[in-house]
């Protein structure tokens, strides 16, 4: 295995509020390696987004790192000045969002945005940046780049945009890519077209990329190994196709099992009973066991680690040692 | 993320209690509790105004009851000065009144002039701002091209205007009588501006809520909704705009007094009290006008600085 | 269920009851520079044609479903039904009749009160500063079928068990529930007047999906224990699906195509229904090697002419960019295509997509 690109190791991002600390993120570890998309998904509440943030040191104050180590190339950039994350955020980590028209300045031309973020991070002149500004627009698939480099984000449409934003991730070559959410304000149509050409850019470049969504479906075509969230806590991660059709945790298996597909039409859709808890009445043990039918004592009182299942993992207590789904498959 | 972090109250509490218990836990105290500033403000208004209400109880003297009024004790400095007397603890003036009574009646009469016009104002400018907002089309073109209109204007000049026409077109006698009616009415009139634009924002917001179409289409009158469903959703900032108005009404109100259009000398407000003392300022008589023009500092500032807390306390972006 | 005597009941071409029949449904929105940059500055008038001609037939009892992308006008539609807005043109027939001119309080009630919505985000559509049990029983209420508090309280109770909630909710406010939670209280609020029609509009969009699952199994229980008709509306394949007999895809004010939903996934014919199934990202088969369909939506204000969708569609003639299709009715369902009516549309071969 080469070594990883991105090292998250028991991160923790936690928000003080006046009625204690909530803790959004809670001992989550992951690795992404070099041109690889990793998938992160979960529920609304389950943390993923702060994850995202935390890497690229944007959390909304109050949040904050509260342990744990992010390496980034084997440096760590958890504990870094403002100053020193803005030299790694763009230089060596770009970022998508969900709504292209947040990280856009409507003021300034797409052309202008470009080339100052290019000369930010590079050393470059003024003619070579616009060059570079020209190429990267016709690289992220945008007709007429040469008419539309001057032109200003409202002109575009929303899935022309997120190309921009896209383009902008990439002004400086990134090796790795945070895209949080980056097709949910698209239509079906530019979703896909957004999609591909993330994975395009990522052979291409060799970048890796963070996909973090709650669309199954496009982390199921996307990405290459997929990270679940439940309740701030990593809850299974491994390859995408292991994940989707033979997932180990119970949660992932409820969660693979409601999504309704255009392939069929159950007479009814499988349902996990319950909601996520809120951060503020997390239970204790596994976050899972209150809406977990095959919860046990040890899942009320004790919080499972990850249980290391070739090829994924899972963080669920059937998968210890002497869990009873690791006996089933030692015997099978 | 967190869509809601309140915590379900346990079911079987009554609804007062459950009012009771939403309002501790609310994060409106807890930031109350967060601001010395803002606790001291509170302190002193509440004092400010409890005096005043409290006036016929708490003063030495009634300042209108002439028979009271002792000529010989005018110009009597403060009690700490050479030649004051107990009796009159911040000294009397020009006709003998003690000065701590005649400070406690016209914030009184300051106070009363203030919230009569902020309530008269938040009538008209929160009915006017619902009707636009909610309307929309000419209506609202109307309501607001003249809220533009009047906007142009300073509202102290059309406060003096109003009070310029009520006298002009009211007998001498009955203007007396009703001087302070006519000052409420002026000084609201000028003041329901803000009140509408606020109320036609939120309210076009909300009208197109979902919560709005589903009473709708369930037919109910569009007039019962604007009431029942948008109004309460919109008061939230008109409480700030009607706390900081309430600060600005009682300063027109002594503006006008000052200026000697406001309440007669028989009625005694803040602003007439300043303006009395204003001619005894530099014979030396310096207390005649200096309190009162300190209670109005203190009443107006702490009012300011409540008013500034509820918007920064109500406005989630800032919290 | 309640029937109106002296109007034959309206069948379909399949001979099934309709319960709301749409002709020539238009809507167009005067979205106009104000008049004075009319007059000063030269600008013209701008209609946008939301709905542009739908005729569609809604069956009794079961779900029919409008699919599209953003802009294509199927909310217009939704809120036309519901009376929210007054259609331009067009006939609109609920339970025999004519809605679409009506503008009547009175006249209209006894129509509201056999209709309700549910919206797409639970967040907005309960009123934050009034308790469950008033907003459950604000149609009862609105449509006077009770007046005795104690009786109210019970059916609101009932409403709250029958959605999967407890009795004691009534008393909670709206921010006290979690978003699937709301959308089971907007659930219980619409059943409250005993509706025989309910038009759900994106109604599990703002959801997770674990919590989708729960509010689509709800609804499907709902229609079969109460016989209600739907008419949902989403831009989510999948739940279509899983939730509709019959599908009308929409493009641009138009429908392009309706079937019933298993012609329509088995074999789509518009060459956009096409399009929208194969760039739907699919769970359990996944098409790694995507090559998406090119161009974007062009804006309601301008549509192109002819055939809206010509200027992606990869059959595009010289005909279709000229006039517009009519929608045609075959065996299969029906569909608004020249390629079709020409027999020159090419056989469905879903994308290279195979089971893993």
């Amino acid at each position: 295995m080469t070594e990883p690109l991105l090292s998250v190791r028991d991160l923790r991002v936690q928000f003080p509020t006046r009625r204690g600390v909530l803790t959004a993120v809670d001992g989550v570890s992951f690795d992404i390696h070099p041109g690889e998309i990793l998938g992160v998904v979960g529920e609304s509440g389950a943390g993923k987004s702060q994850t995202g943030a935390a890497i690229i040191g944007l959390l909304e104050p109050p949040g904050r790192i509260a342990g744990g180590r992010i390496i980034l190339e084997g440096q760590r950039i958890d504990g870094l000045t403002q100053e020193q994350l803005r030299k790694v955020r763009g230089r060596k980590i770009g970022a998508v969002f969900q709504d292209p028209l947040t990280s856009l300045n409507p003021l300034y031309t797409v052309g202008r945005q470009l080339t100052e973020t290019i000369r930010t991070h590079l050393d470059m002149s003024e003619r070579a940046a616009r060059a570079r500004a020209l190429e990267l627009l016709q690289e992220v698939g945008i007709p007429g780049a040469a008419d539309r480099l001057d032109a200003y984000p409202h002109q575009f449409s929303g899935g022309m945009r997120q190309r921009v934003v896209i383009a902008l991730a990439l002004c400086a070559n990134p090796r790795l890519i945070i895209a949080d959410e980056p097709t949910t304000a698209l239509d079906v149509s530019i979703q896909a077209q957004i999609t591909s050409l993330l994975k395009r850019l990522c052979r291409e470049h060799d970048t890796a990329v963070m996909l973090i969504t709650h669309d199954m479906g496009v982390i199921a075509e996307t990405a290459d190994r997929v990270a679940v969230l439940y309740g701030g806590r990593l809850a299974e991660v491994g390859p995408v196709d292991d994940v989707v059709n033979r997932p180990l945790h119970p949660y992932t298996e409820g969660l693979m099992a409601c999504i309704p597909t255009t392939h069929d039409r159950p007479p009814r859709l499988a349902q996990i009973e319950g909601s996520m808890p809120s951060l503020t009445a997390m239970p204790d043990g596994c976050a899972f066991h209150p809406r977990c039918p095959h919860a046990h004592d040890r899942c009320v009182a004790e919080r499972p680690p990850l249980f290391d299942h070739a090829p994924s993992s899972a963080a669920c207590w059937l998968w210890s040692s002497e869990g009873t789904r690791t006996l089933e498959r030692t015997r099978a | 993320m967190t869509r809601s972090a309140t915590e379900p109250t346990a079911t079987p509490m009554g609804h007062v209690r459950d009012a009771l218990w939403r309002a501790w836990d609310s994060d409106i105290l807890y930031s109350f509790l967060r601001s010395p500033v803002t606790i001291v403000a509170a302190v002193v208004a509440l004092g400010l105004i409890g005096a005043a209400v409290a006036a016929p109880l708490i003063s030495p003297t009634n300042p209108f009851a002439l028979a009271t009024l002792d000529l010989m004790a005018a110009f009597t400095p403060p009690v700490w000065m050479e030649g004051g007397s107990p009796a009159y603890l911040l000294g009397t003036d020009d006709q003998g009144r003690d000065m701590l009574s005649a400070i406690l009646y016209g914030m009184r009469i300051s106070l009363f002039v203030g919230a009569a016009s902020v309530v008269f104002a938040m009538i008209l400018g929160v009915g006017l701002g619902l009707l636009a907002g909610y309307a929309g089309g000419w209506v609202d073109a109307l309501i607001m091209r003249v809220a533009d209109v009047q906007l142009s204007f300073p509202a102290i000049l059309i406060a003096l205007l109003i009070d310029g026409v009520a006298r002009g077109i009211l007998p001498r006698e009955v203007h007396h009588d009703v001087a302070i009616w006519v000052i409420i009415f002026a000084i609201g009139v000028s003041g329901w501006v803000q009140y509408a634009r606020t109320v036609r924002g939120s309210t076009m917001v909300e009208k197109n809520r979902e919560y709005v179409m589903a009473a709708h289409i369930m037919g109910i009158h569009p007039v019962v909704i604007a009431v029942r469903h948008v109004l309460p959703n919109v008061m939230g900032p008109v409480l700030v705009i009607a706390t900081i108005h309430l600060a600005i009404a009682v300063i027109t109100e002594a503006t006008l007094s000052f200026l000697g259009v406001g309440l007669p000398p028989t009625e005694p407000s803040l602003g007439t009290l300043i303006r009395i003392g204003n001619d005894f300022l530099f014979s030396g008589e310096w207390w005649i006008t200096i309190f009162p023009g300190v209670a109005l500092v203190l009443l107006v500032l702490s009012v300011n600085l409540l008013g500034d807390w509820l918007r920064d306390a109500l406005n989630p972006k800032l919290r | 269920m309640r029937d109106d005597g002296h109007t034959p009941p309206l069948l379909d071409e399949d001979g099934r009851p309709v319960l709301v029949r749409l002709r020539g449904l238009t809507k167009h929105f005067d979205v106009s520079p104000p008049l004075l940059s009319r007059v000063l500055e030269g600008k013209r008038r701008r209609i946008l044609k939301a709905v542009d001609g739908i005729d569609l037939d809604i069956p009794r009892g079961r779900t029919t479903a409008l699919v599209g992308e953003s802009g294509c006008g199927k909310s217009t539609v939704a809120r036309m039904l519901v009376t929210l807005y007054t259609p331009t043109d067009g006939d609109l027939i609920f339970e025999g009749t004519e809605i679409g001119r009506l503008r009547d309080r009175h006249a209209l009630a006894p129509v509201r009160r056999r209709m309700q919505m549910i919206f797409q985000d639970p967040f907005a559509s309960l009123n934050p500063r009034w308790r469950v049990g008033r907003i459950i029983a604000e149609p009862i209420r609105a449509h006077g079928l009770m007046d005795d508090g104690a009786a109210i309280r019970r059916r609101v109770a009932e409403l709250l068990e029958h959605v999967g909630l407890r009795a004691t909710d009534a008393d909670r406010f709206p921010h006290e529930f979690s978003g699937g939670q709301r959308q089971r209280l907007s659930i219980a609020r619409a059943l409250a007047s005993s509706p025989h029609f309910l038009v759900c509009d994106e109604p599990t969009s703002a959801l997770d999906v674990s919590v989708q699952a729960q509010i689509l199994n709800l609804l499907r229980d709902l229609q079969r224990e109460l016989g209600l008709t739907y008419l949902v509306i989403t831009h989510d394949l999948a739940v279509v699906r899983f939730v509709a007999d019959t599908i009308g895809v929409m493009y641009l004010g138009r429908l392009c195509e309706l079937a019933p939903a298993d012609a329509l996934f088995a074999a789509p014919r518009h060459p956009y229904t096409r399009l929208l199934i194969e760039t739907v990202p699919d769970l359990r088969v996944p098409d790694r090697d995507r090559r998406p369909m090119a161009g974007e939506v062009p804006s309601p204000l301008a549509p192109p002419p002819g055939c809206a969708f010509h200027t992606r569609c990869p059959l595009a003639t010289e005909r279709c960019m000229s006039e517009r299709p009519a929608m045609i009715r075959d065996a299969h369902g029906t569909v608004a295509c020249h390629a079709v009516e020409e027999g020159r549309l090419p056989d469905w071969t879903p994308a290279q997509r195979t089971a893993p």
